[in-house]
């Protein structure tokens, strides 16, 4: 049975890098609580274009929770009010009629903001080009059952490489720290033989772009790991600071 | 080597080590201090404390001690100042009731609490009993002259309710700060999984509560019986 409901918004509004940014109040009117967050953001958008106002810019691309281009920091969760799952995949189901709710970019130092909601992301890309891959050389495809793999490595793998690079764990952390997401990286291929190989320097290099990128450091808190779409576990964590102690004191 | 104190793991690293030996030196003197309320007439704890000042062993561990709670302190300044600057902009709305317990997320402040407490407590009795023992009585014990500490500590702690109540709060904060610093430490030194993070907060809870309980109950003991 569809319901309907009238919300109140407030979403940031920042026409660009260096401007001042400051919270517009929108009304949106007989939005289906089937719809998803990003379908109410829709409708709004096409009511402002309508009156001949800007469109509210905020970062969207598969609209399944594959990709990780959405974001947006809802009511004080990142990705919103409900549990594991990413803003596009937020239904309206979760608001009540004549709510209030407030819409805010990412923020950290490191994901400067580009324009309104959307920020720039690429500090994750810049660790990941650090080191957060196999180098192979390219020959014939070796054969799938070669190298045997224990099924808990490969299961913790397989959770790890499930990050999606959202950047909700940087916005959740106080410190906008990016260790959930950087550990997640290092794991999925430290546990696997491939990737094994290059452990050591792989946490080396991409910690040492995390701090140069200006994210925060890791104090425990856990905020990072209840707010992730993925449920990347905090363990990974732990197994970041082994492989990085491990490899920064048998230098 | 060069910079891995101030890399970020390496600035935690350092935040864990001291943490634990702190931790440790914590558990030795909740044991010492736990003689005040077992005999009323001062000899466990004066015999406790004289064994404390004048072994050997103890007596090199003390300035380590100090160097390990200045280094705790300065580096979660270096540490708290840049996580500070990793957000320049706050959040309007934030709500992380639900995904961090208040202490993790006060760590720096329950820091500063205890370190006010500590300031305090060094002035009442560490002071006293290291630059200036002969304002301390003498006692005998089993034919050994030792300075009266008992006399010193229950002292205070019978003769004013405000301190009582002061020690109790120092005692629960130190709770509180620990209840996160313990499990924290092993995280961050990277003894940690799935399996044993939720073991090591179990016990960081049962610690900070013995801690926490411990330290309490002997000024409520003097408060309550004298
Ligand atoms: S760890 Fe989770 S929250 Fe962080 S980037 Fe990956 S999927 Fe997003
Ligand atoms: S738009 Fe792709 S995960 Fe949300």
């Amino acid at each position: 049975m569809e319901k309907t409901i009238n919300l109140t918004l407030k979403v940031w509004r920042q026409n660009g890098p260096k401007e001042k940014g400051r919270f517009e109040t929108f009304k949106v009117s007989n939005i289906s609580t089937d719809s998803s967050f990003l379908e109410m953001m829709d409708i709004l958008n096409e009511q402002l274009i309508s009156e001949n106002k800007e469109p509210v810019a905020f970062d969207h691309d598969c609209r399944e929770g594959i990709c990780g281009m959405c974001s947006l920091y809802i009511n004080g969760r990142p990705h919103g009010p409900d549990d594991d799952v990413t803003t596009c995949q937020l239904h309206m189901r979760k608001f009540k009629d004549g709510e209030t709710v407030t819409i805010e970019p990412w923020r950290a130092a490191a994901f400067p903001i580009i324009k309104d909601l959307i920020v720039d992301r690429s500090a994750f890309d810049k660790i990941i080009a650090a080191g957060g891959y196999v180098s192979v050389n390219t020959g014939g495809v070796p054969d799938a059952n070669a190298i045997p793999i224990p099924k808990p490595d490969a299961d913790d793998a397989m959770d790890a490489a499930s990050c999606i690079g959202c950047g909700a764990c940087v916005a959740a952390c106080k410190n906008s720290s990016a260790m959930l997401f950087v550990s997640a990286k290092v794991s999925h291929l430290a546990l696997l033989p491939q990737g094994r190989v290059e452990a050591a320097r792989r946490a080396k290099a991409m910690v040492a772009k995390m701090d140069e990128l200006g994210f925060g450091g890791c104090t425990n808190t856990g905020a990072c790991e209840v707010e992730c779409p993925k449920n990347i576990s905090i363990a990974n964590i732990a197994r970041l600071n082994r492989e990085y102690l491990v490899a920064r004191l048998g230098e | 080597m060069s910079n891995f104190l101030t890399a970020s793991i390496g600035r935690k690293f350092l935040m864990s080590i001291t943490g634990l030996f702190l931790m440790m030196f914590i558990l030795v003197h909740l044991c010492i201090n736990l003689l005040l309320i077992f005999d009323d007439s001062g000899e466990l704890f004066n015999l406790g404390a004289n064994f404390m000042a004048t072994n050997p062993a103890i007596k090199i561990m003390e300035p380590v001690l100090g160097l390990g709670f200045v280094v705790h302190i300065i580096w979660s300044l270096i540490i708290s100042i840049q996580n500070m600057k990793a957000r320049p902009v706050a959040y309007k709305v934030s709500q992380q009731t639900n995904s961090s317990s208040w202490a993790s997320r006060n760590m720096l402040v329950l820091g500063a609490l205890i370190l006010v407490f500590l300031v305090m407590h060094i002035i009442n009795f560490f002071w006293i009993i290291k630059f200036d023992p002969h304002s301390l009585s003498k006692v005998l014990i089993d034919g050994v002259e030792m300075e009266d500490t008992y006399t010193l500590v229950a002292g205070l702690f019978k003769a004013s309710v405000v301190y009582d109540l002061m020690y109790v709060a120092g005692g629960l904060l130190l709770g509180f700060h620990l209840a996160h610093g313990f499990w924290s430490a092993f995280q961050t030194i990277g003894l940690s999984n799935k399996v044993w993070i939720k073991r090591l907060q179990f016990v960081a809870t049962i610690y900070a509560i013995l801690v926490a309980v411990g330290f309490s109950v002997i000024p409520l003991y003097f408060l309550i019986k004298f």
